[in-house]
């Protein structure tokens, strides 16, 4: 199916979100939309879908104009989408998920959506348990799960929006062999929203890139990584530097720490962080790496084993001496669990103050304070935006700004998730420039080349596992194996 | 006590209990659909009145449910009205609902205050009446009674295994997911607030013409927060709200029971008691406790405990949908 799409305007506000954007999209291509955070691409499939009804513009499908008013009738024309954030009922079993997708009976055909459900995953290697949960999958699975669904109601074109970010190296594989395959043999479209160039590069036959809600280029395989990254920026960027740092003295010391809950056991972890030194935690999602991490911050209790911090055992302190000990966690949902969704920027910087404030806030001074920040952090923003008005780059360098200046332990999970690479580098920078003032660098990572490109070592979890750590150094490549405990965790390192 | 007493003492516990049955089930189905309708504690004294007054007026029993239910069905448009087209608050919509239903039915219902009137007729179901202890116990009482049995059975059966029923977990669940799906997110929203609203309206009157005959002054005050604790304590799920709404109504005569043992302790305690009985076994289910007891038990057994004992909120609970 052939899509076109003629000068598609959307506006939020003053944000021009989309500013007249052309584009075609040919049958049994895999079509590449590649755009920085903030870029309109979102917008832009929202709109193809009929979730957002554009300003202006025309869709074609096939050469005829249609007009979508919701997902639902968009779906029906066989146009598909993937969101960011997978959008199914994580409380609900696989199978009732994909029933949902279906309509006009009173007793739904489980049968028959077992039978569906089973004859997809097995053309696509899939492995879902329709008896399972949805909020018990992986990230990677619920993807499976909407792609199965959408082909399930005769899908024709997939889009799929930032589909790898938070999935792992397998079924990341998987998961572009499957779109390969639905584009060369199935004759499917299928669009690939992205900001990652290796990605694009790996995938995609064609490619639009986005900027500032306008369209800058149209390219055609083989791509140029340069010409790729003057499209989206509009400037070339220079490399990260890694700048040496000399390790200090221990500042966190876990002693034969186990840690339980009620899905997983982390049995048994000894680690040593030195200050000014960065550890990665790798691994699948879900394989411990979290539960170890808010050990460390004080934010899960261990049941046994020591957590010493600065020389001091503060095993079963509470989080805010941790906090007041020098120790800051960023988690991995921004707008969830670190920021305040309805407060303003301002309000965000009075509430991080964290020595002794007056009664009465001087919110004079606090605009002042914010106003520097955003300058200085570069945050599209004012001072009174509402968080999360913010686009997702923006609202992780509101989080950094708003640490405080000096830190004994900086825990993060996931800290460039949804980033383009220059915002990436950007967030790196800040957190390397810790370093010098001693602040020891504790992140869990799902991408592999951040990983290696970031840590001094890395510790892999496996089913709760970890694995000794392993210092970095020429060995440390992709595909030599040397994590040997933990197999899966392993593939991880090898599959990519 | 003998046995003779333990049946009676049964029979009035699920007698007892079919208003909060009614409420609790209604309520459960406007909350599936993500709506929180607050006001159940005003609803229930205003069409208890208006089910009174009436099957008075017309000394039709039909006419009073019917009517009861109108006026269930109307307070929850109400809240749905505000809540969805208006997007206001739906907890702030509930409190002043909550407030003007009682003083509306104190007013209107004043000249009905202690009045004889007519009531749902005795219907002992033939042959199953006469089963030993569970015939007392169950099958001895009226057609409201009866009604409630079918009610729990037929909302677990349409929740959990129709299609529509499907959806309507979604819509609760994470309405924008379902909107991609094709579904009416806001009309289903009124329709379900409206249906539990009904329901709500029904255990009105099946106090004023079968529990609780009659009328006067907060005839029923306190059964729609009842209602409303026994929803969250039933996690959702129109089997578990059925059984909090038994298990109240035996903490409450087993308070009454302990009340004649026990003459000297005052009689505030033995009313309170249900309510500090209730807190406490919501405790136990949803304190880190029960996880770390899971944590021993193998994988399969843990997933079942934990499924039939813990119930979430739907997702979407309270949250206006709009669409961008
Ligand atoms: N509902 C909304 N209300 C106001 N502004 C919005 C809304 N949705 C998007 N925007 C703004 O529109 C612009 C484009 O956003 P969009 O989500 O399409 O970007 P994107 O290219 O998908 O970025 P990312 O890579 O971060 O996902 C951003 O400036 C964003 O802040
Ligand atoms: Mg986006």
């Amino acid at each position: 199916m052939k899509i076109e799409l003629r000068d598609i305007k959307k506006y939020f506000g003053p944000v021009r979100a989309n500013d007249g954007i052309t584009l075609t999209v040919e049958p049994g291509t895999i079509h590449g939309l590649l755009g920085e955070n903030g870029a309109g691409k979102t917008t832009l499939m929202k709109v193809l879908t009929g979730f957002i009804s554009a300003d202006g513009g025309e869709i074609r499908v096939d050469g005829k104009p249609v007009h979508f008013t919701s997902p639902a009738e968009s779906i029906r024309y066989g146009i598909g989408m993937l969101h960011q954030d997978p959008l199914d009922f994580p409380p609900l079993k696989v199978l009732d998920n994909l029933l949902l997708a279906f309509d006009n009976r009173l007793i739904p055909n489980r049968r028959g959506a077992r039978r569906v459900l089973k004859e997809l995953s097995q053309r696509f290697h899939f492995s879902l348990d329709p008896d399972a949960r949805v909020n018990t999958l992986t990230v990677g699975e619920r993807q499976q799960l909407e792609i199965l669904r959408l082909l399930a109601l005769g899908a024709e074109v997939i889009i799929l929006d930032e589909p790898t970010t938070g999935i792992s190296a397998p079924q990341k594989v998987l998961l572009f062999a499957t779109l390969r395959r639905l584009a060369k043999e199935e004759g499917k479209s299928v669009i690939f929203v992205s900001h990652k160039l290796e990605e694009v590069e790996e995938l995609c036959d064609r490619v639009t890139v986005l900027r500032r809600g306008k369209v800058t280029g149209h390219l055609e395989v083989p791509f140029r990584a340069d010409q790729l990254v003057q499209l989206m920026f509009g400037q070339s960027l220079p490399k990260s530097e890694r700048p040496p740092v000399t390790l200090g003295e221990p500042v966190l010391e876990l002693q034969d720490v186990t840690v339980q809950t009620y899905r997983l056991t982390v049995p048994h972890v000894s680690l040593t962080v030195r200050a000014g030194e960065v550890i990665g935690l790798a691994g699948l999602e879900g394989s411990g790496q979290r539960l170890m991490l808010q050990a460390c911050v004080g934010l899960q209790k261990p049941s046994s084993g020591r957590v010493l911090l600065g020389g001091q055992d503060f095993t079963r302190r509470s989080y805010r001496d941790f906090l007041a000990a020098g120790v800051a966690y960023l988690p991995a949902g921004r707008i969830e669990e670190g920021l305040i969704r309805g407060l303003t920027l301002t309000e965000h910087y009075v509430l991080a103050q964290r020595d002794h404030q007056p009664f009465f806030i001087d919110w004079a001074a606090a605009t002042n304070g914010i106003q520097k920040k955003i300058n200085e952090f570069n945050i599209r923003g004012r001072p009174d935006t509402p968080v999360e008005a913010l686009s997702g780059g923006n609202q992780q360098r509101a989080l950094l700004s708003l640490l405080p200046p000096a830190l004994k332990l900086l825990a993060l999970e996931h800290p460039t998730r949804g980033l383009d690479i220059e915002s990436a580098m950007w967030v790196w920078e800040q957190l390397l420039a810790r370093r010098r003032s001693g602040t020891a660098i504790l992140f869990i990572s799902a991408d592999l080349d951040e990983l290696l490109e970031r840590s001094d070592r890395i510790v892999v979890f496996s089913g709760g596992v970890m694995a000794p750590p392993h210092r970095r150094g020429p060995h440390l490549g992709r595909g030599t194996g040397v994590f040997d405990r933990g197999r899966e965790a392993g593939s991880v390192m090898c599959d990519a | 006590m003998n046995a003779v007493l333990l049946i009676r003492t049964l029979a009035s516990v699920v007698r007892g209990a079919t208003p909060l049955v009614f409420a609790g089930i209604g309520e459960t189905i406007t909350e599936k659909a993500g709506v929180i309708n607050l006001s159940l504690d005003g609803t229930i004294l205003l069409s208890a009145m208006t089910a009174f007054a009436v099957a008075y007026t017309t000394d039709s029993v039909i006419l009073g449910f019917l009517a009861a239910m109108a006026v269930g069905a109307l307070m929850a448009l109400i809240v749905a009205f505000g809540s969805i087209t208006l997007r206001q608050d739906q907890v702030a919509i509930g409190f002043v609902l909550t407030l003007l239903g009682a003083e509306l039915s104190s007013f209107l219902g004043n000249p009905f205050v202690r009045l004889k009137g007519p009531s749902v007729p005795h219907l002992p179901i033939p042959y199953l009446a006469d089963v030993p202890v569970i015939g007392p116990i169950f099958f001895n009482h009226n057609l409201v009674v009866y009604l409630g049995y079918a009610l729990i059975i037929l909302s677990w059966l349409y929740i959990f295994k129709t299609q529509p029923g499907l959806k309507l977990q979604g819509i609760g669940e994470r309405p924008e997911a379902a909107f991609a799906r094709g579904s009416n997110v806001n009309l289903m929203r009124y329709v379900y607030t409206a249906v539990g609203g009904a329901l709500v309206g029904f255990a009105g009157a099946s106090y004023s013409l079968s529990i609780k005959l009659g009328w006067s002054h907060r005839h029923t005050a306190g059964n729609g927060w009842i209602a409303l604790a026994i929803v969250i304590f039933g996690g959702w799920h129109p089997l578990r709200v059925a059984f909090g709404a038994y298990l109240f109504g035996g903490l409450k005569s087993l308070g009454s029971i302990f009340q004649r043992v026990a003459p000297g302790i005052p009689s505030q305690f033995f009313n309170g008691a249900p309510f500090a009985l209730m807190i406490v076994a919501l405790l136990l289910v949803s304190s880190g406790w029960l996880d770390r007891l899971l944590i021993r038990l193998p994988t399969r057994v843990r997933r079942v405990i934990h499924d039939s004992l813990l119930g979430a909120p739907p997702g979407g609970l309270g949250r206006v949908f709009v669409k961008e």
